[in-house]
């Protein structure tokens, strides 16, 4: 990259500040303080509050709902990325054998992305909603009453089930170009070399997709801890009660719904060192990342 | 080790082209083979039929004495080298090589000494550790050949192996390739426009033109007896020089140039092209009955040779002569002798004589 140099001070200092003082606000400023009344218990109202140190944080930490949604946010993170990629990852798979009618079946799967969160939660309730839902029906067939929003497994899993769906596309997408952009004479080469097809994908397909399904890991991890707020907020219609539900949705129902912001922001700075913890390991490893060409 | 044979293989492309019109050739065991032809004839659809990477569309392919049509890739006892080398860029030299014999079920301590013995005979032991991209064009290239020599197939397939390099390099990983493949004594078909490489490399060449066989032969019938105007004209640089005419008797009428004397038994009056080698040619100052005016243009200085580029009534003409033959002075003229000339049949292209 070319390197500019300035002979004034102020003009790159002046062409930062609109990226510098938007950062700041609408990051730097609200992190700051949620940090500051994770310090202190605050009336209801937010008028006034008490400094009471860490106290926040070890109440959460000896808190039996809060280590049960924790626990609950790990296997749904879990379920979410692993499901989502490996679906996406199959789906490429099989998108780049065909040929006729690619660009169809490219676009069918692709649709579900442009599908807002929201949206995608109230096609879920209605996919799961209670008698009629096509999936509580399909249940019911094999014997099982699926009550979304009263039995907490249901409910889990129905959450699980529509956060997969909404980004199976996008992980498709990046798969469907990695896999393109792998060179044909290597498949060729790896032909001649290896007869069975299943295992030429692991040690020569998958590997060359390295870096895409790394990438698309991370965005996952982010996605199911995060970006699911929509679509739990819409399946749990706003009534969390005794429900399954992630960090992030606790956050807002703590803060927001119970009026414990000091609590509620103790929540956010955890979530803000896992970011942290995850941007980090992300750099990381990018950085020592093989790069093959 | 093995004899291969294509019988009227064909070839025709899901959209209705057809790039290959019945390839009938013999491959005797051991037969470096030599594929050429301008670009787009066919030669890397052969090639790749061969290899079981395209499907034949009819015809027999047989190598050894097994029908192959219908093997996977992996089953025809093949290793092909690739243009772009294709190796694997995220696996080390050793695994690169390794990886094909992982696959067929060979014990850990063979496929070691196989891949050491191919790394010493292709000065690749100290790389062994590297990844492709770590190395010079010319050092893959030598990988992309290790990985098919340690597998020791019956038959090697190149594909333009070395357009990718510079010049100097061609020329030597050129005869390092066929060292090699005199020491193994691999049948091998290779693939190439360069015709350097097919007059150098082949024990026997195959011209190709638009999916037809224009000839099969040594090296040595295809410059001194080309079976077709395309092959005359395709083979050798500078290109054969062409004339069209009439068969008259005593030799050949070209019209705007004259009679080149030509002891041909041929039938009169049947059109004919006539093709001269350049270097068969020589310029005198004196006229005598197998000689043609020679209208001199400009000189081309090659070092070991010079072209000189004139013309022969209207025809154009070029007359490459050698370092130590002068240009002479004065009128010039161009000596035809009648045992220079190739003689073919304008409408088929056919050699008649
Ligand atoms: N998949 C395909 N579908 C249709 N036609 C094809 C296909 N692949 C190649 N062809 C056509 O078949 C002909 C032969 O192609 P081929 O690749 O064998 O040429 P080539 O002799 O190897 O040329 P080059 O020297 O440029 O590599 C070409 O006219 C090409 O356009
Ligand atoms: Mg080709």
């Amino acid at each position: 990259m070319k390197r500019a140099s300035f002979s004034n001070l102020w003009m790159p200092v002046l062409l930062l500040l609109p990226q510098v003082s938007i950062i700041f606000v609408f990051f730097y400023w609200p992190a700051f303080e949620a940090l500051k009344s994770s310090f202190y218990l605050q009336d209801p109202f937010g008028f006034s509050g008490t400094f009471v140190g860490l106290d926040n944080y070890f109440t959460l930490f000896q808190n039996a709902e809060y280590l049960r949604i924790s626990l609950f946010t790990l296997v749904f993170t879990v379920c979410v990325t692993f499901f989502s990629l490996a679906l996406g990852l199959l789906f490429a798979v099989k998108a780049d054998k065909v040929i006729r009618g690619a660009s169809t079946y490219k676009t069918l799967l692709m649709w579900v992305y442009a599908v807002a969160p929201p949206v995608a939660g109230i096609l879920g309730v209605s996919l799961f909603y209670q008698g009629h839902g096509l999936i509580t029906q399909l249940f019911a067939f094999f014997g099982h009453e699926f009550v979304i929003g009263v039995n907490y497994y249901d409910t889990g899993f129905a959450l699980i089930a529509v956060s997969i769906w909404k980004q199976v596309p996008i992980n498709f997408i990046f798969f469907l170009s990695g896999l393109q952009s792998v060179p044909r004479s290597i498949r060729e080469a790896a032909m001649i070399d290896n007869r069975s097809s299943s295992r030429r994908f692991w040690t020569i397909t998958f590997p060359l997709l390295a870096p895409t399904a790394f990438f698309l890991l991370i965005t996952n991890i982010t996605y199911a801890m995060f970006d699911t707020f929509g679509v739990i907020d819409v399946m749990l219609r706003s009534e969390p009660g005794n429900n399954p539900m992630t960090l992030t949705y606790k956050v807002y129902v703590d803060g927001f719904r119970g009026g414990d912001l000091g609590g509620s922001s103790a929540q956010s700075v955890i979530l803000m060192i896992l970011v942290l913890a995850l941007t980090i390991f992300q750099f990381r490893l990018i950085e020592r990342r093989i790069h093959y060409t | 080790m093995a004899t291969v044979s294509l019988k009227t293989l064909q070839k025709i492309y899901p959209n209705g082209f057809q790039a290959v019109h019945g390839a009938d050739i013999e491959i005797a065991d051991g037969e470096f083979i030599v594929l050429v032809g301008p670009s787009g004839c066919g030669k890397s659809t052969l090639l790749r039929m061969i290899a079981g990477l395209e499907e034949i569309t009819s015809g027999d392919l047989l190598i050894g004495d097994r029908q192959v049509n219908d093997l996977d890739p992996a089953d025809r006892d093949i290793a092909m080298v690739f243009q772009n080398y294709a190796l694997y860029p995220h696996m080390t030299v050793y695994n690169n090589m390794a990886y094909g014999l992982r696959n067929r079920k060979i014990s850990k301590e063979n496929i070691d000494k196989s891949v050491r013995e191919a790394a010493s005979l292709l000065n690749l032991a100290e790389y062994l550790d590297r990844r492709p991209s770590q190395l010079s064009g010319g050092q893959r290239q030598r990988v992309a050949m290790g990985r098919a020599i340690v597998r020791e197939p019956a038959l090697f397939l190149f594909d333009e192996p070395l357009s990718n390099l510079d010049a100097k390099l061609r020329n030597q990983m050129r005869i390092e390739i066929r060292k090699l493949q005199r020491q193994l004594g691999t049948t091998s078909i290779y693939v190439t426009h360069d015709q350097v490489e097919a007059m150098t490399m082949a024990d026997r060449i195959v011209v190709l033109n638009a999916g037809n066989i224009e000839q099969i032969g040594t090296p040595d019938e295809i410059y001194h007896r080309p079976a077709s105007v395309f092959v005359a004209s395709f083979m050798g640089a500078p290109a054969m020089n062409m004339m069209e005419g009439k068969l008259a008797s005593g030799g050949i009428e070209i019209e705007g140039v004259g009679l080149l004397k030509s002891d041909h038994k041929l039938d009169a009056n049947s059109n004919v092209s006539v093709g001269v080698r350049p270097e068969k040619v020589k310029l005198t100052t004196k006229a005598n009955g197998i000689t043609q005016p020679f209208i001199h243009d400009f000189t081309e200085e090659l070092g070991a040779a010079r072209l000189v580029h004139g013309r022969l009534g209207n025809k154009p003409f070029v007359v490459n002569l050698h370092q130590e033959d002068e240009v002479p002075q004065g009128e010039l003229y161009a000596t035809l002798s009648p045992d220079t000339l190739h003689i073919f049949d304008t409408e088929t292209g056919k050699r008649l004589r």
